[in-house]
């Protein structure tokens, strides 16, 4: 039995009535890889910040290394050899990887010798870093190297990465795992926060799983079935997706060499975009967020005008059609941002109805909006996609990310699409709401609709795609079929200008 | 320790109740600044508040406020559909100044035409399309070259008035005015007066043309598609370009509105109240209706309140100038002062405050 570092006993925080950590007791050994397993909403983060000194707790206790820790605020809590790697990064493109890294330190040292021990510590765990480069040219995964190094020049002696690999290519996640197991065999212990069950299996030697702030398992992933996890994690039997063969259908949406240019400073342009999706058909598009998806979705709704022909809708040219003309012709979007892009956070569900459906749902009668009717819709909605709210009168910045992402999936699959683009489904989704979310869009493929999904989760996009392609730095890959593509494929598909050696790591 | 916490949902009893704490608090700090200028704060906010409605002069008074009112109301209805789109009107003044003008022009012209039916209309309908294409300018600048609506239409008001006053003292000086500035008295102009329609009512047809606003803006916005992205452009940009609205023609279509509505009230005002057009013939309506605009919410109700409340401060402060010696100047104060503590009292909108006692531990 190794040493204790970290013992956490009845922690309880609530925020007014919600309560989000009841009575939570665990323990982290030295040099342990420590899952912390859990929907969205299941008190993870309050109970990590907890840890950081960003949260302070209603009542319960923690010692570390048997001494009482209650830190006041994260300088506290890194003083005591607490370091946390966030899943938002908080850098700032114009700087250096050194600048960077020197602007978190309290006394920094002259930016020379910032630079050695950013390139000694990058050489000794592993993790290929340039301390000149600039942030701005970085990609995702290289920026969180510079948040992992920042943390591991303070010596921590518990790290806690908040969902790291989401925004990773299987191969920088290769690198990731490897620092992090030498991190552990040198003995600074590793708090990981996912709900990527694989990950933690491969990686994790203990999991503490939470469940509505409370503790329901610890496990050891490397013995217990991810299945179980999962049904742990959820608290109810999962249903995988389920798909039938399909005839090959008609061609839907086909893009003929589409460019567009990028929609802001650091956007992504597009280049040279051939996709043909028949009806029918799942085609799904992977690649880290920021590769082009943002302007890709834009062109397709119309909110991006692009040459006319080079987007064809059952063989109409629609580029320069505007979004509502595209709606009519049945191409619906479902953008990745759920507030402020697809649904307005403060307007209702009714409201938020209105936004997409007034054109197919004729929810108008002579320029005026027939709000009866779109609140009959509005309902419907919920209804049919199982929309966790009180009703269509709530705001849609009341519901969870979950609900609200069925609701606005929801909404366009009930207009009955030709086409359906769906930008990052079920990105910070919890687990019942994204199985539900995939089967619907596997139904509506059924139905003869053509899908086109695009998001960072490969796991998900094997699961429900006919074919796969790779956008990276705004180009896309030629499609493969999905079934029998090996992770190994699919990274260097996704690879492109990435560092793609697995870094050697100093012995 | 007293700390802001945010509220789950944007409270509606203090999304209605802040302008109210607003006046009151206004009532109050005016006081105080009453008090330092050597008056009876008491006093002064009676004369200003309550003297308009219930002295022994009120008869004189209470018409006044739809007179003062009406183009507070159509200016401000107008701005708030701007407002509430994210489209930055300031300069309404300027749009009412020079849809003044244009609708006297017609009038002028036609001088001493006998055709009311013919006359009268056409001058609310030139006065309207002055005020629409001076708020063209910031607008079609901002769609076309990306400039700051606020500075350029803020910018145009004193260019607005460098045109009245030359055509004060130009192009439309009364000829028979003796050499004095200012051009014929329109409200003598049988064919072209915006008389009273009812006598001693102070009802005009700029008050008829602002009511019909008030329900026309009410049915829009709650009701029609227009209304409907009017509020989601200003509420979330990219969901209202995903739900179709075209963001440039949204700001022409709100600055144009605003600058319709604006200079039609000028055209009201120059016919009937003002009756003419002198160099001092604004007298800040355009800046006050954004005061009233917020006040109300940006709700065609709301504004229809603000208005009647911000006339009764132009008509009681005009009381205190002359019975109490009072400065114009504290007036415009005391405005301000209310669109200032609002801003203030809108915190207990989406916050509230906790008293935090140290903890224990």
């Amino acid at each position: 039995m190794r040493d204790t570092l970290l013992n956490i006993t009845g922690l309880t925080k609530a925020y007014g009535s919600v309560i989000a950590n009841r009575e939570v007791s665990f323990s982290v050994g030295v040099g342990e890889i420590h899952a912390l397993l859990g929907e969205n909403g299941a008190g993870k983060s309050t109970l990590v910040k907890t840890i950081y000194g960003l949260v302070k707790p209603d009542s319960g206790t923690m010692d570390m290394r048997g001494a009482p820790f209650a830190p006041t605020d994260p300088a506290a809590a890194r003083k005591a050899g607490v370091g946390m790697v966030f899943q938002h990064f908080s850098l700032f493109d114009a700087l250096t990887v050194a600048e960077n890294i020197v602007l978190g330190m309290d006394n920094p040292p002259s930016p020379r010798a910032i630079a050695a021990e950013v390139r000694r510590v990058s050489d000794q765990y592993g993790l290929p870093l340039d301390p000149d480069q600039i942030v701005g040219d970085l990609s995702a995964g290289e920026r969180q190297r510079v948040e992992i190094i920042r943390c591991l020049l303070q010596n921590p002696k518990l790290l806690i990465m908040d969902e790291p690999t989401s925004v990773l290519t299987p191969q920088e996640v290769e690198i990731l795992f490897k620092t992090l197991r030498k991190l552990a065999a040198e003995g600074t212990s590793i708090l990981y926060i996912s709900h990527k069950l694989s990950e933690i299996a491969a990686l994790c030697e203990a999991a503490t799983i939470l469940r509505m702030g409370q503790v329901v398992a610890t496990c050891d992933p490397r013995t217990t079935a991810p299945r179980e996890m999962a049904e742990l994690m959820v608290g109810q039997v999962l249903q995988s997706p389920v798909r039938a063969a399909r005839p090959e259908g008609a061609m839907a949406l086909e893009l003929t060499g589409l460019s567009a240019p990028a929609s802001h400073r650091f956007g992504t342009a597009l280049r040279d975009i051939r996709i043909a999706v028949r009806a029918g058909e799942v085609l799904g598009i992977g690649g880290v967020a920021g590769n082009g998806q943002d302007e890709l979705v834009a062109v397709l709704s119309g909110e991006t005008m692009s040459d006319n022909d080079a987007v064809l809708l059952d063989g109409k040219p629609v580029g320069r059609s505007p979004v509502n003309a595209r709606r009519a012709l049945g191409l619906l979007c479902a953008p990745e941002e759920r507030l402020g892009h697809a649904a307005a956070p403060d307007m209702s569900l009714t409201e938020n109805a209105a936004v997409t459906a007034i054109t197919r749902k004729s929810l108008t009668r002579r320029g005026f909006v027939d709000w009866p009717q779109a609140r009959a819709f509005a309902s419907a909605v919920i209804a049919q996609f199982d929309v966790r709210t009180p009703g269509p009168q709530h705001t849609a910045a009341s519901l969870s990310g979950g609900n609200l992402q069925k609701f606005v999936i929801g909404r366009e699959i009930m207009q009955a699409p030709r086409v359906l683009v769906v930008n990052q489904p079920t990105w910070g989704v919890d687990a019942a709401a994204a199985a539900a979310i995939r089967q619907a869009l596997l139904t509506l493929a059924d139905e003869g609709a053509a899908v086109v999904v695009i998001s960072q989760d490969l796991d998900e996009l094997m699961e429900i795609s006919d074919r796969f392609c790779a956008l990276t730095e705004g180009r896309l890959s030629a499609p493969r079929a999905a079934r029998g593509l090996t992770v190994d494929q699919i990274g260097m598909m996704l690879g492109g200008a990435h560092d793609m050696e697995v870094a050697h790591v100093a012995e | 320790m007293i700390v802001l916490e945010k509220r789950e949902a944007p409270s509606r009893l203090w999304a209605w109740g802040s302008p109210v704490m607003a006046v009151l608090l206004t009532m109050v700090l005016g006081g105080l600044l009453f008090a330092a200028l050597g008056q009876n704060s008491i006093t002064v906010i009676r004369t200003i508040f309550l003297d308009p409605l219930f002295s022994e002069f009120a008869w004189f008074y209470r018409p006044q406020i739809l007179i003062k009112g009406a183009p507070l109301v159509l200016i401000a209805i107008g701005l708030s559909f701007g407002f509430r789109a994210g489209v930055w009107n300031i300069g309404a003044e300027g749009q009412y100044i020079v849809g003044a003008i244009c609708g006297a022009g017609v009038a002028l012209a036609l001088y001493p035409m006998d055709a009311r039916w013919l006359i009268f209309p056409s001058m609310v309908l030139a006065g309207a399309l002055g005020g629409w294409a001076w708020a063209m300018i910031p607008g079609l600048l901002r769609v076309r070259f990306g400039t700051n609506e606020i500075l350029v239409s803020l910018m145009l008001v004193y260019v607005a008035e460098q045109l009245l006053a030359a055509m004060a003292l130009g192009a439309m000086r009364n000829p028979e005015g003796m050499g004095f500035p200012g051009s014929r008295n329109l409200s003598q102009y049988p064919s072209a007066a915006n008389l009273e329609l009812i006598s001693g009512s102070g009802m005009h047809w700029g008050v008829v043309a602002a009511l019909i606003t008030v329900i026309f803006a009410y049915v829009t916005l709650s009701r029609h598609v227009f209304g409907f992205h009017v509020r989601l452009a200003g509420q979330a940009p990219r969901a209202a370009k995903f739900a179709g609205v075209n963001p440039a023609r949204m700001v022409l279509i709100c600055m144009g509105l605003s600058g319709a509505l604006a200079g039609a009230a000028g055209l009201f005002e120059v016919a009937g109240p003002a009756g003419q057009i002198s160099i001092d013939f604004n007298v800040g309506y355009g800046f006050t209706a954004i005061i009233v605009a917020f006040l109300g919410r940006l709700h065609p109700i709301g504004i229809m309140a603000a208005g009647a409340l911000m006339a009764l401060t132009y008509i009681g402060g005009g009381i205190a100038q002359s019975s109490l010696g009072l400065p114009a100047a504290a007036i415009n104060l005391l405005q301000g002062m209310l669109l200032f503590n609002l801003l203030a009292v809108d915190v207990f909108t989406t916050y509230r405050i906790r008293m935090l006692r140290k903890e224990v531990s």
